[in-house]
């Protein structure tokens, strides 16, 4: 008698594409993602898989490891990306389990939004809050290239300068969240002397902010050289737990959030963290975090995107905490 | 019929901090404060240090009456974050005499020589942009929380003992 740990999935029933890179096999059936690797295989809920995939594209592997769960996830070294099952949870680690590869990160996004367009089917908008969106499960079902095609909005240097990123408005597509009805959509009003028009700049953040039609995905609204203010606006769950190579600073700017903080390297739980309206926090450059939004609300996330941080990722020296006082 | 949602924004006058649950860590790694109090509890327009991430900076000022002059070789940018504040604008006559090399905000001796350039009127979340190299004042009726994304500099004050969680 055999006995086999790998769960059967048809994808001639299903009819959703199987995908391989390196000795990494991905499947989904209606209801889960299957990630197989050499010593073992993985089960996620498709709804939960495509969200945190969505977050990996969208972000460009970001700054350090998205974890998709407890299991799998990324890490970003900024040219090459390791994929790996188990390598940041101590049980499979302590066992033998996990298993890491590293690719160049364009053929790892390739495979990435090739999976996310074929396993997203219709009606589903991995970026959307729960209540907002149409059901993940089921069978081959079309796609929704529209909604996993989205751009975040990254200004140059400020949103709505000449030439920069504009505003949002009605206008060109975004309307206002039924969340955040209540908030004032005023403009500031600007008195320009003769001779200088354009010298002066303002824009109404919190009404940009109740325009978001996506959860958990930073824009970029101001920029000082490599300083970004990246408000968002979040609700539910961050569908990912974002290992941090650097330090992260949030400001909550609407409501509240509850935060796990985990040990990066573990998974072990270090801390809870409730920020509400005007807190800051630093999230540690050794922790993952994961956020937890029962109304939907607005953070501003506070990165450093500066070559010399990566440098100093790089070579172990970058600064574990914000400050040391 | 949809549900009616209130969003919860706070002010100088009205707010209620979170805070940080140890299980194995310390709580000065997090770095916890709240932007209202730090206005609250601060002379106006000290500018305080409430995030940085090497020489950038988040501050926090209290805004309450007219503030000094000040101007940047480099943009700065500053929201409202609960009452209006007018942020008032000179050209300088000598954009030179600021040193390029000098990051964060410089205090000028008063209001400096230079044509007006206009003022904008924020009310809360409304955004500015500090253009570099050009001077600015802000006055408010009333107390007021302004927000900061600066680099460290010499109006920059942090006194994290005093506005963290420990």
């Amino acid at each position: 008698m055999t006995s086999a740990l790998q769960m059967k999935v048809d994808s001639t029933v299903t009819g959703f594409k199987v995908f391989t890179i390196g000795s990494f096999r991905f499947e989904r059936c209606e209801y889960f993602a299957y990630i197989h690797w050499p010593q073992g295989s993985h089960m996620m809920p498709v709804d939960a898989f495509l969200r945190a995939l969505m977050r990996d594209i969208a972000w460009g592997f970001f700054y350090g490891t998205v974890n998709f769960d407890e299991v799998v996830g990324t890490t970003n070294h900024y040219g090459t990306v390791d994929l790996f099952a188990g390598t940041l949870n101590a049980e499979y680690k302590a066992s033998g389990k996990d298993y890491l590869e590293t690719f160049p990160s364009d053929v790892l996004m390739k495979l990435f939004i090739d999976m996310q367009n074929d396993w997203t089917n219709s009606g589903f908008d991995p970026f959307a809050a729960p209540q907002e969106t149409g059901e993940a499960w089921g069978r081959k079902n079309g796609s929704n290239r529209e909604a996993i095609a989205r751009k975040r909005q990254t200004a140059k240097r400020m949103i709505g300068v000449p030439g920069d990123t504009e505003v949002r408005s009605d206008a060109n597509g975004y309307t206002v969240n039924r969340a955040f009805l209540d908030v004032d959509q005023s403009s500031p009003e600007i008195v320009e002397e003769p001779g200088f028009t354009n010298r002066i700049h303002a824009f109404n953040l919190f009404a940009f902010l109740s325009r978001s039609d996506v959860t958990w995905n930073p824009s970029v609204v101001s920029v000082i050289r490599q300083s970004l203010l990246c408000p968002t606006t979040e609700e539910f769950i961050l569908p990912i737990e974002h290992g941090n190579d650097r330090v992260e600073w949030f400001l909550q700017v609407s409501d509240e959030i509850f935060w796990e903080i985990k040990d990066g390297q573990t998974g072990k739980i270090r801390a809870n963290v409730v920020m509400k309206a005007g807190d800051v926090c630093c999230m540690p450059a050794d922790i993952r975090h994961k956020g937890l939004s029962p109304k939907r609300s607005m953070l501003i996330v506070w990165e450093n995107g500066s070559p010399e941080i990566m440098q100093m990722v790089k070579n172990g020296t970058v600064p574990r905490v914000g400050v040391e006082f | 019929m949809s549900p009616k949602y209130s969003t919860y924004f706070a002010s100088i006058d009205s707010y209620q901090k979170g805070g940080v649950q140890i299980i194995d860590d310390n709580i000065k790694n997090f770095v916890f404060s709240n932007i209202y109090e730090v206005a609250a509890t601060h002379k106006p327009y000290e500018r305080i240090v409430v995030g940085k991430n090497l020489d950038y900076t988040l501050e926090v000022a209290r805004a309450e009456g007219a503030s000094p002059w000040y101007a940047c070789a480099h943009d700065e940018f500053v929201v409202a974050m609960d009452y209006n504040v007018e942020v008032h604008f000179v050209e300088l006559a000598e954009p030179g005499s600021l040193d390029d090399d000098r990051d964060g905000a410089v205090r000028l001796a008063g209001q400096p020589p230079g044509k007006k350039i206009g003022k904008v009127i924020l009310q809360r979340g409304h955004m500015a942009l500090l253009p570099e190299k050009t001077a600015y004042q802000f006055q408010s009726a009333r107390p007021a929380t302004l927000l900061f994304q600066t680099i460290l500099g010499q109006e920059s004050v942090e006194r994290w003992n005093d506005i963290c969680l420990k």
